[in-house]
């Protein structure tokens, strides 16, 4: 998704807000298939330390990755809020283990703001959008972006 | 549909009509066959000309029509089938079925034997000029000499009435072929019934509504007539009636009934001469065999639920043994039913994938038949089991080792005649090929009864080849497992038959590959036996379940060779983090499992571990574990789709709890290994979590 494609878009969108690293996120809601409890994952063997390990969900194995590792903040710590955000991307079933989710926004097109530091050094476009929601600014998150990196890594 | 999946669909047809025609040929070599079983054959292979034609195959559609034009004399009772016409018929089939897969390759070479073969099959049947032209499709020369009985009773022509069911038409036939088919034959005069066809409102457009009435006069032979509507069988209710050129002289024997309604009294006046016990029934009565063309991907995907299903049974049933219920209460009895529901569907949906080796095993049969005549060794070949059901990929991908296997078997194993003649053995050889289930295995044997292995002569072009050093001591079964080693090859001289270099390390490679293991037994002089042992479906794995660190992993059971506790005097340190393990004077190198999945050690004693003994990449390693669990099937989950390849993890699995462990490959472990202790060496490790 890129800037453009976000202010040509004159309707509302749907995006769920969550927590990660301590910062306010928000993922469209579309590319996400449901939210599931933390539990017990097993470690896949010299990995990055942002990818936890595989979840069975439902007879698939699927990685669960800190997303707050993956955007270079300090590793999420377990709380009794942590959830697993499963998201589809491309054909890819992958779980993104999150502080907290908070609630279903629907936010108009006009209403978000390209994110002006995109592009510069160290800012590989995970963030794609900003959107102050009641004082707090929530950055909009480019899920491919954060996969992209993973199927290098898996490589 | 796509020229592509149309194209599908005739080789797939092929296949089947192809195994037809093999089983039908099966039938008459023992000579348990009938006229049906001479005119299946002639449509299978005049089925697959007629499609040939279609896509343009004309090599092919000129075998076949060779090959149609020598089965028709047969089936007219003008040619016997003496021992040589069946076995020309016999390697026909085995050339018609090589030039059907040639044609999936686009510019694949016509096989040798074509050009043979066609200048025997035009001299069978009296020259290029009897055999006419490929398209002369529905000319058959009438029968020179009629039976008496019928040039008793002149025929004037047929009254023959035809209503398509509505299959004709999906199966591509056209009703207006038959009717110009039968118009060569002699004057006809056609009519269409639309009695039948319904109003508009009530009009269902795959229902068939019209029939023929077709007048025929000047025809003689009824069989000509039959035969156009031969591909037509079971697809239409067809009537027909000779109309005589003197009616009513003969009342018991001149039907004024349908034909359709009293065929066997219609087959006293139709030419008999050959006396068959089962005379085949009408063509109404006749029902297609009807199968299912599913895309493989879709019974995956049941299997996968199903999978889970089972699994989910086993979470509800430790969760309400946990909480305490009593073990009769009503819903335990209600999960029991549960849980064996789930497992008939489980075994229901497996079977959807199995299928019968008999398609594989007939296929061998060309394989030993042609490398009997390359070599000149006299074979017979045997099969048992053929009803044995395995998975599809599995019969697929076992093609490849077996032809390899049996072509050996031939070449290396059977001896020359005259020398089998020496030994006092029949100069005929067998060659045995078997498959059964034995203890949730599919058993799959090739017996010869040939030389048998030479150990001398193995060793010895094992040392020569550097495989083994010369003072070696191996056991019987170590000297026979030479044979799989990469580069090994006992030819003494290279045939174009077997010994072309791929040897059996690739055979060895591809079994594995499919979970499964390769035995040999052989004594001098009485032949050889090679046992391939495979897991039921590729979905599934024999594994054993090991404890390392916090985690659970499977080590696949196909590569195991033993496990040892062993005492603390066998392990040894070599070099610092190098470790070996003393195996009956052996030392064999330790791959720690836990140092090499980034895992903690519950116990730094090396005598409180376990040792597998893994046979991986022709090298024995041996890898160590916290603990061995148990020994049982799992079944495979890939981490390609939704992560990616890990080198050393082969696939996941999901445990009877729901947690995943995931398996290891052990190919990968000995290098993955190697890799850690150069990264290690360069600078020391990250904490890996």
């Amino acid at each position: 998704m890129t800037d453009t494609e976000i202010a040509d878009k004159s309707k509302m969108t749907e995006f769920v807000s969550l927590r990660a690293g301590g910062q306010g996120y928000c993922v469209e809601i579309t590319s996400i298939r449901e939210i599931r409890r933390w539990r017990t994952v097993t470690s896949l063997p010299n990995a990055d330390k942002s990818i936890l390990g595989v979840m069975n969900l439902r007879g698939s194995v699927i990685p669960i990755i800190d997303l707050a590792a993956r955007l270079g903040l300090p590793i999420t710590e377990l709380g009794p809020r942590s959830v697993v955000v499963v998201v589809a991307i491309g054909n890819r079933i992958i779980g993104l283990l999150v502080e907290a989710v908070s609630e279903i926004l629907s936010i108009e097109a006009s209403d978000i703001q390209p994110n002006p530091t995109q592009g510069r050094d160290g800012n590989d476009g995970q963030v794609v959008g900003l959107v102050s929601i009641e004082d707090e600014m929530l950055k909009i998150l480019a899920l491919d972006t954060i996969v992209d990196s993973e199927a290098e890594e898996a490589a | 549909m796509t020229l592509d999946s149309l194209r599908e669909t005739f080789f797939a047809e092929c296949e089947d009509l192809i195994e037809s025609l093999t089983e039908n040929l099966e039938l008459v070599a023992s000579h348990e066959w009938d006229a049906e079983t001479i005119n299946a054959i002639f449509r299978a292979v005049h089925s697959i000309k007629g499609s040939a034609g279609a896509f343009g195959f004309t090599d092919l559609v000129d075998f076949a029509h060779h090959y149609e034009t020598t089965l028709d004399l047969i089936r007219s009772d003008k040619l016997d089938i003496s021992n040589d016409v069946l076995r020309l018929i016999i390697r026909c089939s085995d050339n018609l079925a090589e030039l059907v897969e040639g044609s999936r390759v686009e510019g694949s070479p016509v096989p040798e034997a074509t050009k043979d073969l066609t200048a025997e099959l035009i001299q069978l049947s009296g020259g290029p000029d009897a055999a006419g032209s490929p398209e002369d499709e529905f000319v058959f020369t009438p029968v020179a000499a009629l039976p008496i009985e019928i040039s008793l009773e002149p025929v004037e022509g047929f009254d023959i009435t035809l209503a398509p069911q509505p299959s004709l038409y999906l199966s591509g036939h056209d009703p207006l072929r038959l009717i110009s088919g039968l118009d060569k034959l002699g004057a006809l005069t056609p009519e269409c019934i639309v009695d039948a066809v319904p109003t508009l409102d009530d009009f269902n457009f795959d229902e068939s509504y019209l029939r023929w009435k077709l007048k025929l006069r000047g025809a003689e032979d009824e069989d000509a007539v039959r035969d156009v509507f031969q591909f037509v069988d079971g697809h239409c209710t067809l009537e027909i009636t000779p109309v005589l050129a003197e009616p009513a002289n003969e009342p018991h024997d001149a039907p004024v009934e349908p034909v359709a309604a009293k065929p066997e009294e219609l087959q006293t006046v139709a030419p008999q001469p050959r006396a068959q016990p089962a005379k085949s029934s009408p063509p109404t009565q006749k029902a297609a065999q009807s199968t299912l063309r599913v895309d493989p991907e879709r019974v995956d995907r049941l299997i996968n639920s199903v999978g889970e299903l089972i699994i989910n049974h086993a979470v509800i049933d430790r969760n309400l043994k946990e909480s305490g219920l009593v073990s009769n209460s009503e819903i335990t009895t209600a999960l029991d039913d549960y849980g064996t529901l789930a497992r008939e569907i489980q075994e229901g949906v497996m079977a959807i994938r199995a299928q019968p080796v008999k398609s594989l095993f007939q296929r061998m049969g060309r394989v030993v038949r042609e490398a009997g005549e390359a070599t000149g060794k006299k074979v017979t070949f045997v099969t048992e089991g053929e009803a044995t059901e395995i998975d599809k990929t599995m019969l697929e991908r076992l093609a490849d080792p077996l032809t390899h296997m049996l072509r050996n078997a031939v070449d290396h194993g059977i001896e020359a005649p005259a020398r089998r003649q020496e030994t006092g053995k029949p100069e005929t050889g067998t060659v045995r090929l078997s498959a059964a289930h034995r203890s949730g295995h599919v058993v799959i044997e090739i017996i010869d009864d040939g030389a048998g292995l030479n150990r001398e002569r193995l060793m010895q072009k094992a040392i020569e080849k550097g495989i083994i050093t010369a003072d070696a001591k191996l056991s019987e079964g170590e000297v026979y497992a030479l044979l799989f080693a990469p580069g090994f090859s006992t030819a003494e001289s290279v045939t174009n038959l077997s010994g072309r270099g791929v040897g059996m390390d690739v055979v060895k490679t591809a079994i594995t590959s499919l979970g499964g293991k390769v035995g040999i037994t052989s004594s001098p002089g009485q032949g050889s036996a090679f046992t391939i042992s495979l897991p039921l479906t590729l979905a599934v794995l024999d594994g054993m379940i090991v404890e390392v660190g916090a985690e659970t992993m499977v080590l696949p059971l196909s590569s195991i060779v033993e496990t040892i506790r062993p005492a603390a005097s066998d392990i040894q340190e070599v070099t610092p983090g190098e470790w070996v393990l003393s195996v009956r004077g052996t030392f064999v190198p330790v791959v720690n499992l836990n140092a090499l999945m980034g895992l903690e050690q519950t116990d730094d004693d090396h005598t409180n571990r376990v040792f597998v003994l893994i046979d991986a990449n022709d090298a024995t390693i041996a890898v160590s574990v916290d603990a061995i669990q148990d020994q049982r099937q799992v079944v495979i989950k890939s981490l390609k789709g939704n992560y990616g390849a890990i080198t050393g993890i082969a696939a996941a699995t999901i445990l009877g709890d729901g947690n995943i462990a995931l398996i290891i490959d052990p190919e990968a472990l000995s290098g993955l290994a190697a890799s850690q202790r150069a990264a290690q060496s360069q600078h020391s490790l990250e904490p890996q979590f």
